[in-house]
C-alpha cells in the first residue's frame, strides 16, 4: 500500500518539478517587469547545451550544471541590456522583440551545431519500495524544484534586494522616487529568471535528447503556469503547479502524456474564465 | 456600400490609388500568360498564406488582440480539408469540404475565443494562451503516427502528415495551375475588398473604438466582448481559409505548418508590413514571402534566422511597420507635390492609428 502511495508521489513530484523549474524564470521576469520572455525556451536550450558540453569536457554534472545556470544567467543580463530593456513600457513588442530572439538563435544552432548532439545520458541510480523501482534523478529534480522556491522566498521575502525589488513590483515610480535604482533591479531580475531557465535547461539535460528547437517542449507548461499563476511568482506560480500537476499526474496516468498536456490546457482555458487574474489575485485577496 | 471602401480606417484613397490597385491587380491577371506553369504555382503558393494574413491584421492592428493562433486555425482547416475531402470523395465534394473545413476552424475559434474573450484574457495573455493551444495541437498531431489514429478513412500520420486528399475540383476539371491561381487571385481581391468594408463601417469603428479604449467603448454602450469574439472568428477563419487552401494546393499537410516557427510566421509578415492597415499588409506579406522563398531554396534555417532578425528589428526600429512607414513617407511625398489640400486628411488619418498598444 505504502508502496503505491509513494508511486502517486512520485509521479506527482516529476510533474510539479517540471512545471515549477520550467515557470519559475518565465514567472519572475513576467510578474517584476509585466514581460513574458519569449526566447524562454532558448535560455532552457543554453543551459542543457552548456551542460554537455562541459560534462563532455570531464567537468563533473553537478558543477557543470551550475556553471551552465550562471552562463544563462549572464546571457540573459546582456539580452536585458541590449534588447528588453526598451521595451518595459510596450510589453506586447517585447514579446514580438523576444520572439524574433529565440527564432534567431534556435535557427542559427540549427545552422551552426546541427541538429543533434550526443546526450550524456541520465544519472544512473534507483531505488526500489515493494515492487516498483524509482529513478532517484526524478527525486533529485524535485529536491531542486522545492529548493527554488525556498531560495526564490529567501530572497525576495527576506534580503534587502528584495525588498527593494518588491517595491519595485508594486510601484516602480515611487521606488525610483525613494532612489531605488530600479533599472538595476530590473537586469538582475531578468538575469535570475534566465539563470533559473538555464537551471531548468541544465537539470533536464541528462534526461533528454539535445537538438536546438527543444525550449519548445517547455513552452507550453511554463506558459499556462504563468497563465494561471498570474504575477506572484511565490503566492501564484507555486498553487498553479500543484493543481496543474495534480491534473497533468491523474491524465497521464490513465490516457498518456498528450491527453495529459491536452487537459492541463484545457484546465487553464476554463479556469482562465472564472478566475482572469490568475489564482495568485485570489489568493492575495484572501491573504488580506 | 461602395462608400465603405474608404475610410479613416484604411489608407489609400481617391483615383490614384484606386488606378494602381487595378493596374496591379490588371498585371496579376494577365502575369500567367507570360510565365511559365512552375511560376505560377509558386505565385499561386505566396497568395496562399495572405488571407492568414489578413485575418490577423484585422484582430491585431484593427482590434488590438494580439492573436499567436493564426497556425492553429490554418492547422484545423487545413487537416479538416484532408479528413473532409478523403472521406467525401474528390470531384465536387472538395469545394464542400474546403467550406466545411473553414466554418470548423471558425467555430473552433468561436469556442476558444468565447472563454478567453468573457474571461477577460487581453493583451499579453491573449498571446500566449493561443501560442499554447497552437503548440498542443502540433503535439497532438506530432504523435498521431500510429494506425489507430484515424478519422474514417483519413490517417492522421504523426510527423509525416496527412496525405492522400484531391485537390479542389468541380466534377473532373480539378482546380490546379493557372486556374488555381485565378481563384486565389478572386479570393484575395474579395477578402481584401470586404475587410476593407468591414472596418470602415460601423462595426468596424466600434472594433476600432474597442482596441484604443475597451471601457470606453463599454461605456459608449457596446457589448465589447461580442465585436472582439466577431473580429476573432473572422480573423481565424481568414487562417482557415488559407490552411485548407494549402492542403488543396499541395495535397498534404504536417504538423510542422502548426507549430513552431512556422506560428511566428504571421506575426512577422504583419509586423514588419504594418499591422494597423490592410493594404500595408497585403503588400508586405507578399514582398517577405517572395523573399522567404528565395532565400529557403538555399537555406531554410538562415531565411527563418532572417525573419527573426526583421522582427527584432521591427520592433526596435520602425514598430509601426516597415511597409507601413515607407508608404507613408511616399504618400506624403506625392500630396506634398500634388495638392497640398490632401495633407490634412492624411494626417487625420494617421494620427487616428498613431495612439496605440
Amino acid at each position: 500500500m505504502s508502496a503505491e502511495l509513494f508511486s502517486v508521489f512520485y509521479q506527482f513530484a516529476d510533474v510539479f518539478a517540471f512545471l515549477i523549474l520550467s515557470a519559475a524564470g518565465l514567472a519572475i521576469v513576467f510578474g517584476m517587469m509585466g514581460v513574458i520572455n519569449m526566447a524562454h525556451g532558448e535560455f532552457i536550450m543554453c543551459g542543457a547545451y552548456v551542460t554537455v558540453g562541459l560534462v563532455n569536457l570531464g567537468v563533473p554534472l553537478p558543477i557543470a550544471q551550475i556553471l551552465a545556470a550562471l552562463t544563462a544567467g549572464l546571457i540573459g543580463i546582456i539580452v536585458e541590456f541590449l534588447v528588453v530593456r526598451r521595451f518595459y513600457k510596450r510589453p506586447l513588442d517585447s514579446l514580438l522583440a523576444t520572439w524574433g530572439l529565440s527564432l534567431i538563435v534556435t535557427q542559427s544552432m540549427l545552422l551552426i551545431v546541427g541538429s543533434a548532439v550526443r546526450g550524456i545520458g541520465t544519472p544512473e541510480g534507483s531505488f526500489a519500495i515493494g515492487e516498483y523501482t524509482f529513478s532517484t534523478y526524478r527525486l533529485v529534480l524535485f529536491g531542486c524544484a522545492v529548493a527554488v522556491l525556498a531560495g526564490l522566498y529567501i530572497i525576495f521575502m527576506k534580503t534587502r534586494f528584495g525588498v527593494i525589488a518588491r517595491a519595485t513590483m508594486q510601484n516602480a515610480a515611487m521606488a525610483r522616487a525613494l532612489g531605488a535604482r530600479t533599472g538595476r533591479i530590473y537586469s538582475i531580475s531578468f538575469g535570475i529568471g534566465t539563470a533559473l531557465a538555464g537551471l531548468c535547461g541544465a537539470l533536464y539535460a541528462p534526461t533528454m535528447t539535445l537538438i536546438p528547437t527543444m525550449g519548445a517542449t517547455f513552452v507550453v507548461e511554463s506558459f499556462v503556469t504563468v497563465v494561471i499563476g498570474g504575477a506572484n511568482v511565490l503566492l501564484g506560480t507555486a498553487p498553479a503547479a500543484v493543481f496543474l500537476a495534480m491534473i497533468r499526474m491523474a491524465l497521464n496516468a490513465s490516457y498518456g502524456q498528450i491527453i495529459g498536456q491536452i487537459g492541463m490546457l484545457v484546465a487553464v482555458i476554463l479556469i482562465v474564465r472564472v478566475l482572469p487574474e490568475g489564482l495568485s489575485s485570489v489568493l492575495v485577496r484572501r491573504g488580506r | 456600400m461602395l462608400k465603405l471602401l474608404e475610410g479613416p480606417q484604411t489608407l489609400g484613397r481617391g483615383k490614384v490609388f484606386w488606378s494602381c490597385f487595378l493596374a496591379v491587380l490588371a498585371g496579376a491577371l494577365i502575369y500567367p500568360a507570360f510565365a511559365d506553369s512552375y511560376d505560377v504555382g509558386n505565385f499561386s503558393y505566396f497568395l496562399i498564406w495572405i488571407f492568414m494574413a489578413l485575418g490577423l491584421c484585422l484582430m491585431w492592428g484593427y482590434g488590438g488582440m494580439l492573436s499567436f493562433g493564426q497556425t492553429l486555425f490554418f492547422g484545423i482547416a487545413g487537416y479538416g480539408y484532408g479528413v473532409l475531402a478523403i472521406n467525401m470523395g474528390g470531384g465536387t465534394a472538395t469545394i464542400a469540404a474546403l467550406v466545411l473545413s473553414v466554418f470548423v476552424a471558425m467555430v473552433a475559434a468561436g469556442i476558444l475565443g468565447y472563454f478567453m474573450i468573457w474571461g477577460g484574457i487581453s493583451g499579453i495573455f491573449f498571446g500566449i494562451v493561443t501560442l499554447s493551444a497552437t503548440l498542443v495541437l502540433a503535439f497532438f498531431l506530432g504523435q498521431t503516427a500510429g494506425p489507430e489514429w484515424h478519422i474514417g478513412t483519413a490517417r492522421l500520420n504523426g510527423f509525416n502528415g496527412m496525405k492522400g486528399m484531391d485537390p479542389l475540383a468541380v466534377g473532373d476539371f480539378y482546380i490546379e495551375g493557372s486556374a488555381l491561381y485565378y481563384v486565389m487571385v478572386a479570393l484575395i481581391v474579395i477578402v481584401y475588398i470586404a475587410l476593407r468594408m468591414l472596418v470602415n463601417s460601423s462595426v468596424g469603428n466600434v472594433i476600432v473604438a474597442t482596441r484604443e479604449n475597451p471601457q470606453r467603448a463599454e461605456m459608449l454602450g457596446y457589448d465589447v466582448r461580442k465585436y472582439q469574439l466577431l473580429t476573432f472568428v473572422v480573423g481565424s477563419g481568414l487562417a482557415g481559409l488559407s490552411g485548407a487552401l494549402y492542403t488543396s494546393w499541395g495535397q498534404f499537410i504536417t504538423p510542422s505548418s502548426i507549430g513552431l516557427p512556422a506560428a511566428a510566421m504571421p506575426i512577422v509578415w504583419v509586423a514588419f508590413s504594418g499591422r494597423s492597415d490592410l493594404t500595408a499588409t497585403l503588400v508586405g506579406s507578399f514582398l517577405l514571402l517572395f523573399g522567404f522563398q528565395t532565400i529557403t531554396i538555399y537555406s531554410q534555417q538562415a531565411a527563418l534566422v532572417l525573419m527573426g532578425a526583421l522582427l527584432l528589428a521591427t520592433v526596435m526600429l520602425a514598430p509601426q511597420g516597415f511597409v507601413l512607414g515607407v508608404g507613408r513617407l511616399v504618400v506624403d511625398w506625392w500630396s506634398r507635390r500634388r495638392r497640398p489640400d490632401t495633407g490634412p486628411a492624411l494626417a487625420d488619418a494617421s494620427r487616428l492609428q498613431s495612439d496605440e498598444t
